[in-house]
């Protein structure tokens, strides 16, 4: 083989080769497809609300005010969502009067008291497996403890019940990572001067997870407020009635703004496809204004001492 | 220097001239040559010093402790005076800090944690039945390794023990006291109000002491309070050391040698087996155990040799 | 105070060492109270399983078993055909996915590989909203804007189809996908990477040949339990995949079909006539118990998967 002028030296080869860059057209091909996966999901995240916000437009130039005044009608140019807004704020809090004491009680139960026995480790997946059971399941919960055996009857107390339990394991969950956050050192020095367990809890490890905490618990309540499933179960109505006051609703039809979501897309007219978006618009604009606060807050407290 | 020496029970009493108790071995300490091959006393286990009973503290009576079925520390028996400053060392791992913890039942903590043996405070039995950990950690209390504040005012933090033990005196006065005992009043006493953790190291470790002190304890447990600080803010501790020894009587753990030579009045060998358990080799007057060591065992560790 | 150096003025006795009487009730009353809270989850869960299997059982043994095997779900007329309302399920569980695999888990690797801090600031936002957005609405879009402009055009299907529906849960499901095999992928140990780098790899080699394989277990928990999702989602079914409370057994995704799901919100929403024929009002919970079992068995093993990932580090 005759030494060319077309061979190059160790040298060179070397140099051409570390400078080529990340000339690897398969990594870029790669990374390319991974970019366009994110990609294919702000594009679905963008014609979603778009799409949504245009045929809500029309409502909301229209009769703003009325829209979200008004009780539900069979006639579009008439219905509106208070009901649903009453009926999702009082579910609302009957939920965080319910789940939020006893999730964060049984989170630091679990946390701070309990040793590692088997009944502590048996509720522990416990939990976990009921954060993942589907929200219909909670539904039919519901509609055979609270609105037949309790004898709740369809009633919003026994909606804001199945919701309650619905959000319970959530909240356990995300207490019990915000308490295993507290550095141990701190628990072991108020022990150290002669504190109680409680004194302990109360006076340092609750103070230091609170952010964390109220994030979760805010957060498990943007979700309990966007759910449909097990109202229908429980009898939240899916259709019209008149009472707009809270009392009447408490012991008798309710309904929740995602139900009148989900009753409205069965409607085929026009208008009422406008009207959907628009109660849309509205849902989507509290749950992104209950997550944001979490966040904010989360951020804001996070520089810890 | 006036330091109340306590005259142990049985000894030929005043002059002695190192001013302490006597050692009885069981062997005598031989001259340890080993270029003559002479055989150490490598197991000759040293009793430990025993004090008159109104000036014992401590009394450990075949004390272990265990986690669940692995023993950490076998069969300690020892007395530990009043205010003096009385050293626990050994190599890492030998369960000094486990010994230490069990004193005031913070092992409690851990599951699985136990101990078998006696160990009296004051002639009481504080793993009885009926004794609360928590009021044994108001009279005992605990300066840790690594200085833990809380995240809370410098205030606050020594007002906290206080105020769960139901102090209803004058808090203010209460913690500028506690301060000016550990030597920090100076330092922080217009800020009160800004956050402990702001604070240097060894003021942080000061504050601790500080927090410590502000529930009027009978001793102070340090657990290698001067591991995570710079040597001047070591001293800074170990001359604040000396100056609580006249209210408290004060235990320490530490793996620093030349700390436990400088700043205790007893120390306390200890040393892993076989078994990987702690137990005491010997324990005397810290100026004896140094210079004039009954057992091999210690001698090795206090020249270098292994540890 | 002992603290001060004398003698104590009275031996120390062992009464002197328990805590106050109040105090100590305090504690005791408020460890109970905590104790209540928790054991109200094991209370929970019985009551599910109670409320399930006691009406289930009712109905498995007072229904004509044919009816278990013919031609559709038809409920409020006794015809309880098992495989259509399954059979739904699992098509458009499985199209969802279809979608949500190469979504959530390229998005859970370009955020866990690739991104710079800055994208993954902005990225990362993305899906958190695309995850609070609820069902009804992913259900409305289905209906209103894929089945119109993708599903249709393709393909001829009527408005109300499987595969549009399909597409949606989908897009329900990938933040999940995507956050929980992010998880998987973080916590493959920086020392696994270093060594291939060390050794020359590229990125693309490195990413794809060491990380993803170690972090393999983690990706299937989160593959399960998108499904598990999947099957037990409820709005976006009811609303777009058309099927009525009575449906023919179907296998064509592109026409409309019923999932368990939606058999059972469409039992409880004809309100007044729950307790329609017969074991009408019994079949949604046996129902009930087909769903709760599956997903359930679909989360334990997607746990099994996640505790092999921690045993090997």
């Amino acid at each position: 083989m005759a030494l060319g002028t077309d061979t190059l030296t160790a040298r060179e080869v070397v140099a051409q080769r570390l400078r080529s860059g990340s000339g690897d057209p398969r990594g870029l091909v790669l990374q390319g497809a991974l970019l366009l996966a994110m990609l294919v999901l702000l594009a679905v995240l963008v014609v979603l609300i778009g799409d949504i916000l245009i045929r809500a437009l029309p409502v909301f130039l229209d009769r703003p005010v009325d829209f979200l005044g008004s009780a539900l009608s069979s006639r579009p140019a008439r219905a509106g969502i208070v009901q649903g807004i009453l009926g999702s704020v009082a579910l609302i809090v009957i939920v965080a009067l319910i789940a939020l004491p006893i999730g964060i009680g049984a989170a630091v139960y679990l946390e701070e008291y309990a040793r590692d026995t088997p009944m502590a480790r048996l509720i522990r997946t416990n939990i976990r497996n009921l954060a993942g059971v589907p929200s219909i399941v909670y539904g039919l919960l519901g509609l055979a403890m609270f609105v037949s055996t309790l004898g709740l009857g369809k009633t919003l107390i026994a909606g804001g019940l199945t919701l309650a339990v619905l959000v319970l394991p959530i909240v356990v969950i995300t207490t019990m990572e915000a308490l295993r956050a507290v550095p141990g050192s701190i628990r072991e020095a108020a022990f150290g001067v002669g504190a109680t367990r409680w004194e302990t809890i109360r006076s340092h490890v609750l103070p230091y997870a609170a952010p964390g905490i109220l994030t979760g618990t805010i957060l498990s309540l943007g979700r309990a407020f966007g759910e449909t499933a097990p109202l229908l179960m429980v009898g939240a109505i899916a259709g019209t009635f008149t009472s707009t006051s809270v009392g009447d609703m408490l012991n008798g039809s309710y309904t929740a703004l995602p139900t009148i979501v989900f009753d409205w897309s069965g409607k085929p007219q026009d208008e009422f496809r406008a009207l959907t978006s628009a109660a849309i618009v509205v849902l989507l604009v509290v749950i992104l204004l209950i997550n944001a606060t979490a966040i904010l807050l989360r951020n804001r407290y996070d520089r810890k001492w | 220097m006036t330091v109340h020496t306590p005259v142990p029970t049985g000894s030929p009493a005043e002059h002695e001239p190192s001013g302490g108790p006597t050692i009885r071995v069981m062997t005598t300490p031989a001259a340890i040559d080993e270029s003559e091959g002479i055989e150490p006393a490598a197991s000759a286990l040293a009793t430990p010093p025993t004090f008159p009973p109104e000036e014992v503290v401590f009394e450990l009576d075949g004390l272990s402790c265990f986690y669940g079925s692995f023993r950490a520390v076998r069969d300690v028996s020892l007395q530990v005076p009043r205010n003096q400053i009385t050293a626990l060392i050994g190599p890492s791992g030998c369960g000094k800090s486990t010994l230490l913890r069990s004193f005031n039942r913070m092992n409690d903590l851990i599951d699985g944690a136990r101990i078998e043996g006696e160990i009296r405070y004051h002639g009481v039995d504080i793993y009885e039945a009926g004794v609360d950990p928590v009021e044994v950690r108001r009279r005992i209390g605990m300066v840790f390794q690594k200085p833990n504040p809380f995240p809370k005012s410098i205030y606050d933090n020594v007002a906290f023990g206080p105020k769960v033990a139901g102090f209803r005196g004058n808090m203010d006065q209460l913690v500028e006291e506690s301060l000016r005992r550990a030597a920090l009043w100076d330092d922080v006493k217009d800020k009160l109000k800004q956050p402990g953790t702001a604070l240097s190291g060894g003021q942080q470790q000061r504050l601790c002491i500080a927090r410590a002190i502000a529930v009027e304890p009978d001793v102070i447990l340090m657990d290698e309070p001067c591991s995570a600080l710079d040597p001047i803010a070591t001293l800074r501790i170990e001359e604040l050391m000396r100056e609580l020894r006249e209210k408290y009587t004060i235990v320490i753990v530490t793996h620093n040698m030349q700390q436990a030579a400088r700043a205790s009045d007893y120390t306390a060998f200890l040393t892993m087996g076989e078994d990987r358990a702690g137990h005491l080799v010997e324990m005397a007057p810290t100026e004896q155990l140094f210079t004039r060591p009954a057992n091999r065992i210690t001698e090795d560790y206090i020249t270098g040799r292994f540890g | 105070m002992t603290a001060s150096g004398q003698p104590t003025a009275a031996p120390l006795r062992a009464t002197d060492l328990q805590i106050a009487g109040g105090r100590r009730g305090r504690e005791r009353a408020i460890r109970l109270a905590f104790l209540a809270a928790a054991a109200l989850s094991i209370v929970i869960s019985i009551a599910i399983v109670f409320s399930l299997l006691g009406n289930a059982l009712y109905f498995l043994f007072n229904v004509d078993l044919s009816t278990l095997v013919t031609d559709g779900w038809f409920p409020r007329r006794g015809l309880y055909d098992i495989a259509t309302i399954v059979v739904g399920t699992l098509i458009i569980s499985g199209i969802a996915v279809l979608v949500a695999a190469p979504l959530g888990l390229g998005a859970g690797i370009y955020l866990s590989e690739y991104a710079r801090p800055r994208v993954r600031r902005i990225l990362k936002p993305i899906l958190e909203i695309l995850a609070s957005i609820p069902s009804v609405v992913l259900g409305f879009f289905a209906l209103t804007w894929i089945s119109p402009n993708l599903v249709q055009p393709l393909t001829g299907a009527p408005l109300s189809n499987m595969a549009a529906a399909g597409l949606a849960v989908g897009i329900l499901i990938t933040p999940l996908v995507a956050s929980v095999s992010e998880d998987a992928l973080h916590a493959v140990p920086a020392y696994l990477r270093e060594a291939a780098y060390g050794l020359g790899a590229r990125k693309r080699t490195t990413s794809l040949n060491v990380v993803v394989p170690a972090a393999v277990s983690g990706i299937v928990a989160a593959l399960l339990l998108g499904l598990s999702r999947a099957i037990g989602e409820t709005m976006i079914v009811s609303i777009a995949a058309g099927g009525t409370g009575n449906s023919l057994f179907q296998l064509n995704p592109f026409a409309p079909g019923q999932t368990m799901t939606a058999a059972m919100s469409a039992l409880a929403i004809g309100s007044d006539r729950v307790r329609g024929a017969e074991l009408t009002f019994e079949s949604l919970f046996f129902v009930g118990l087909l769903l709760f079992l599956m997903t359930l068995a679909l989360n334990l093993l997607s746990d099994a998967f996640v505790r092999r990932v921690r045993s090997r580090y």
